[in-house]
């Protein structure tokens, strides 16, 4: 198993919106893709999740609505708002610059300063 | 939005999220299941995994940002149970402040609605009133009139003014038998289009209606066309007798429509008026003006254009325009009267809720030093500082709302009675009413009280030396405490000192006038206002033969010793100012030689008892062609001719006739203004001279004015019936109106002091009340709390009066400090009081020991019951407490 890693401040919002951006889905299954996609590297607490959705419907970025699943059951399903869309797409933007940036200062030399 | 939504459908919420959760934990459990666990390991680690569903609840609940909304719920719904735990406290804390809430806004209500309240005609910022100004108004600082050609004019020549004019009237209603006097005012025919207020019914005057020679018409008033045709809309176009001539009746005016503040009865067109005053510009009955600015007119625009229509009117006629310029200003309602007695009641009102506060925050406090325990075991608990001051804050706050709905409830109903024991006239009375800006004002205040009296004991609450409060289980007092205790019951007391010392003063002040020589004998003296017939009001001898009559038969009536014509009466409203000088020549008009003019026929000394002191009064030999002689009052007489004989001079009143006066006799000066102001009058000198002698010209507007005063024998208003029905002429249309007694009148010149007196009077014994419920709470408190110390010092040999000195020390020192800061503040306010209150005097020493000799006492009367029960305490008994 590789080892897991803590998530930077404000990363999991981020990582719900684009989980949700691709189809209406559920709580439990957010945690699952999350981890499925990123190969068991992000493990969201399963506690700061639910916090986090409230928090993303209350800001208007995600509606919901009560859905039954295969298996019968009644389920809180997700979807991404045009607001979240737009805040999605600023998000990853900001965090794909910050990334690259991170990038290019650790690729500079060690001692290159002096 | 959405936050609102949860709060709303809270409950539907929280289910909602229960279910999520529960959706959540079946499918990991499920999951767990197929990995091998079995089922009640799989339900513990799905829930240990999740981190305990409770906590997660809390978490959304706080990512909801509703959070705030629901403890505020929970805590007003604490509050109110904490406060129905107590309903001794409760009832006490709500009393006071829905009576010191109560009084404050029953003055803003009445605040509100005449001082603040913009005036009710729609776009009524765009109203201006308008103003003569010439050299000598400028001088007196008072605005001038409109001269009714001026008025046309300027009507006709401007581009930015839509104007109207009204003047003031009345006449005889009716004819012989049921003749009555109506109010009335003579308006221009754009009057109602000007303040945007059409006719209740029918139109107003056409401008063909408003000219000379026209067709009478009228216009019936609300209260008139209820009181007198029975609302009927049928009067339309009928014919009804005003002033002995036909009318047709055009419409009735709008309703609540009112002039000069007052309900006027009859509206005519001003137009009509054809007395040969109303065509001077100068020495003319003036006329108000008002008038819109129209569409995309400043005021600042209008104000050019009337100057240079006044240029252009004064190169036009120079002998009565020159130097005469016109005015405009906002339109505001005539308050100023009445605007010093609101504030400083108002104010009164506002020290009055003070003390209402200070009172409740001092049993607020006990009650935070009784809960220390609680706060504290709370704060042992880990409720944060910030949460309990929220709470403590929260219970004042519902107290305070609490308060002010009973306050505003009590003012609903204290509105009328206040108004209806106001002296005199008050001004906008049908704007007074309870409404959102006053209710507003009202929970905004209370509000502000809860907060007030609310933030002592709050920051008192997190319990500082928490485990020291645990230990000695509530029964700690610190240092600290008392002194803030001491220091609400100081600021009590101060404030009760100021309300009291403004009592005494207005109380002192009301004796010391009623003390006052009014200068003549206001016992058994009717006044009454009286109309000619109008068949008389033609030409100038038969008008004077009719007053003739009327004074003749007067004389008749059983009862009656003497009688008298006179325009101006003493004490009622009236003011004839009339330059003089003691050598020929034109005056220049100043405030050192202006007099009081007042036309009376020769019976008039007897009936008003005012004291001849050198020469004679007139006789019926002094008439018109005779020389014009006058009567000078001392003042006068002092004033004009400085240690000479004032009998035999002359004086020239260029006003009054063209020829030299002779002063025939010096009578005692009248206290023309009442007691209170004439003092302080800025024309104090008065003459008199013979109606006889009045011109032919001025005859008509001289009897408009006069009224018949009557002495009698007996008490003045049995005679008022036979004296109405023998004046009433032969064509028996001649009507008294107006009916007083001089009595009457002199009570109504101190009406004011009186009304302040009696609120003033009742808000500071309201004031003492509470500065002794709240001394006493204290007291009985604080000893209270020292019974166990007390024990103790009787054990170790003090006496029970060792004991009773002792606290009432603690009671004087407090007593002492908050009289010390009540007389500061008490000068103050009787400088206010002195300012704004005719006839108050410098602090009198007198007046100020009394007050304060009252509050000591009472205070310290408040003391003795703790004091004394402290001191008869068993102490065994409190030496166990401990």
């Amino acid at each position: 198993m590789p080892p897991k890693s803590d998530l930077p401040q404000g990363t999991l919002d981020l990582l719900i919106l684009k989980t949700v951006a691709m189809g209406p889905v559920h709580g439990y299954a957010i945690g699952q893709r999350l981890q499925q996609v990123s190969q068991d590297v992000v493990q969201v607490p399963q506690g700061s999740m639910y916090p986090a959705l409230h928090r993303l419907e209350t800001r208007g970025y995600l509606a919901a609505d009560w859905k039954l699943t295969d298996t019968g059951r009644e389920a809180k399903f997700y979807r991404l708002t045009r607001k979240g869309r737009a805040q999605l797409e600023t998000e990853a933007e900001s965090w794909k610059r910050l990334a690259e940036a991170v990038g290019l200062i650790l690729q500079v030399p060690e001692g290159a300063a002096e | 939005m959405s936050r609102w939504r949860h709060l709303w459908f809270r409950s539907r919420s929280e289910q909602q999220l229960e279910k999520e959760l529960e959706f959540h934990l079946a499918l990991h459990v499920d999951e767990l299941i197929a990995q091998g666990y079995d089922p009640a390991e799989a339900q513990r680690l799905a829930r240990l995994d999740l981190g305990g569903p409770e906590q997660v609840k809390e978490a959304c609940r706080d990512s909801r940002g509703t959070r705030w909304l629901e403890d505020f719920v929970l805590d007003v719904r604490y509050a109110v149970r904490a406060l129905r735990r107590q309903p001794g406290f409760s009832t006490v804390a709500l009393l006071t402040l829905a009576l010191g809430i109560g009084a404050a806004t029953v003055m803003f209500t009445i605040v509100n609605g005449v001082l603040l309240k913009p005036l009710s005609y729609p776009e009524a910022d765009r109203l201006v009133s308008l103003h003569e100004q010439t050299e000598f108004s400028t001088r007196f600082g008072n605005q001038w009139a409109f001269a009714y050609p001026n008025f046309l004019d300027v009507q006709r020549a401007s581009r930015s003014l839509e104007m109207a004019a009204w003047r003031f009237s009345g006449g005889t209603f009716g004819s012989r038998g049921d003749a009555e006097y109506v109010s009335a005012r003579q308006i221009s025919a754009g009057l109602f289009s000007v303040l945007r207020l059409p006719p209740a019914l029918g139109r107003e005057f056409l401008p063909k209606e408003d000219t000379r020679g026209a067709a009478p018409a009228v216009i019936l008033g609300q209260g008139f066309w209820r009181r007198r045709f029975a609302a009927d809309p049928a009067v339309l176009g009928t014919s009804i007798l005003f002033e002995g001539k036909p009318h047709t009746v055009v419409s009735i005016a709008p309703v609540g429509f009112r002039l000069d503040d007052e309900a006027v009865d009859v509206f005519t067109p001003l137009g009509q008026n054809t007395e040969p005053v109303m065509a001077l510009r100068k020495a003319h009955p003036g006329i108000n003006v008002v008038a819109r600015l129209r569409p995309g007119a400043t005021l600042e625009q209008s104000r050019a254009e009337l100057s240079l229509l006044g240029s252009q009117l004064a190169r036009q006629y120079p002998d009565s325009n020159t130097a005469r310029s016109f005015v405009a200003a906002p339109l505001k309602p005539q308050v100023d009267d009445v605007r010093s007695t609101l504030w400083l009641l108002l104010g009164a009102a506002g020290l009055l809720l003070l003390i209402a506060c200070a009172n409740v925050a001092s049993l607020l406090l006990v009650r935070a030093v009784a809960r220390e325990r609680e706060l504290a075991m709370r704060v042992a608990l880990g409720a944060g500082r910030a949460r309990l001051i929220r709470q403590c804050l929260t219970e004042s706050a519902v107290l305070g709302l609490a308060g002010g709905l009973s306050g505003l409830f009590l003012a609903a109903f204290g509105v009328r009675p206040f108004l209806y024991f106001w002296p005199g006239i008050m001004p906008r009375i049908e704007e007074i009413r309870l409404d959102w800006r006053v209710a507003l004002a009202a929970v905004g205040v209370s509000l502000a009280c809860g907060f007030l009296f609310g933030l002592m004991p709050a920051l008192r609450a997190p319990a500082r030396g928490l485990d020291r409060t645990l230990r000695a289980g509530g029964r700690t007092l610190a240092g600290a405490s008392r002194r803030v205790h001491g220091g609400f019951v100081i600021v009590q007391l101060a404030l009760a000192v100021v309300l009291l010392v403004s009592a005494g003063m207005l109380g002192r002040t009301l004796l010391r006038l009623s003390a006052l020589d009014p200068g003549l004998n206001i016992n058994n003296v009717l006044v009454t206002r009286m109309a000619l017939s109008p068949s008389a009001v033609t030409e100038p001898g038969k008008m004077r033969s009719n007053w003739r009559d009327v004074l003749d038969r007067a004389r008749q009536v059983p009862g009656v010793e003497a009688v008298s014509l006179v325009d101006t009466v003493p004490m009622r409203e009236g003011n004839n100012q009339v330059g003089y000088s003691t050598v020929p020549g034109v005056i220049a008009p100043n405030d050192q030689n202006v007099a009081l003019a007042t036309s009376v026929t020769p019976e008039y000394l007897k009936v008003m008892g005012i004291a001849l002191r050198q020469g004679r009064f007139f006789t019926d030999q002094d008439q018109l062609g005779g020389a014009p002689v006058v009567v000078i009052d001392e003042v006068l007489a002092q004033r004009a001719f400085p240690r000479q004989q004032a009998v035999g001079q002359h004086l020239w009143m260029p006003d009054l006739s063209d020829s030299a006066l002779l002063v025939v006799g010096v009578v005692s000066h009248v206290r023309h203004w009442g007691p209170a102001v004439d003092d302080q009058a800025s024309v104090r000198a008065q003459f008199y001279y013979p109606f006889a002698q009045v011109p032919d010209r001025f005859v008509r507007r001289w009897s408009e004015l006069m009224s018949v005063a009557v002495r009698t024998s007996r008490s003045p208003l049995s005679v008022v019936e036979p004296l109405t029905n023998a004046v009433r002429g032969t064509t028996g249309d001649q009507v008294l109106y107006e009916i007083r007694t001089m009595e009457q009148l002199a009570t109504s010149m101190l009406a004011r002091q009186r009304f302040l007196l009696f609120l003033f009077g009742l808000f500071a014994g309201l004031a003492l009340l509470l500065a002794c419920i709240g001394i006493y709470g204290v007291m009985a408190y604080l000893t209270g709390r020292r019974v166990p110390e007390f024990g103790v010092r009787i054990a170790m040999g003090a006496t029970a009066a060792d004991l009773l000195r002792l606290v009432l020390k603690q009671g004087l020192a407090m007593i002492a400090a908050g009289v010390l800061l009540g007389l500061a503040a008490a000068w103050g306010a009787v400088r206010l009081l002195q300012h704004l209150v005719d006839g108050v005097q410098r602090t009198e020493p007198l007046t100020l020991l009394a007050m304060t000799g009252l509050l000591v006492a009472a205070a310290l009367l408040a003391t003795y019951v703790p004091a004394r029960r402290a001191s008869r305490i068993d102490p065994v008994g409190a030496l166990r407490q401990d």
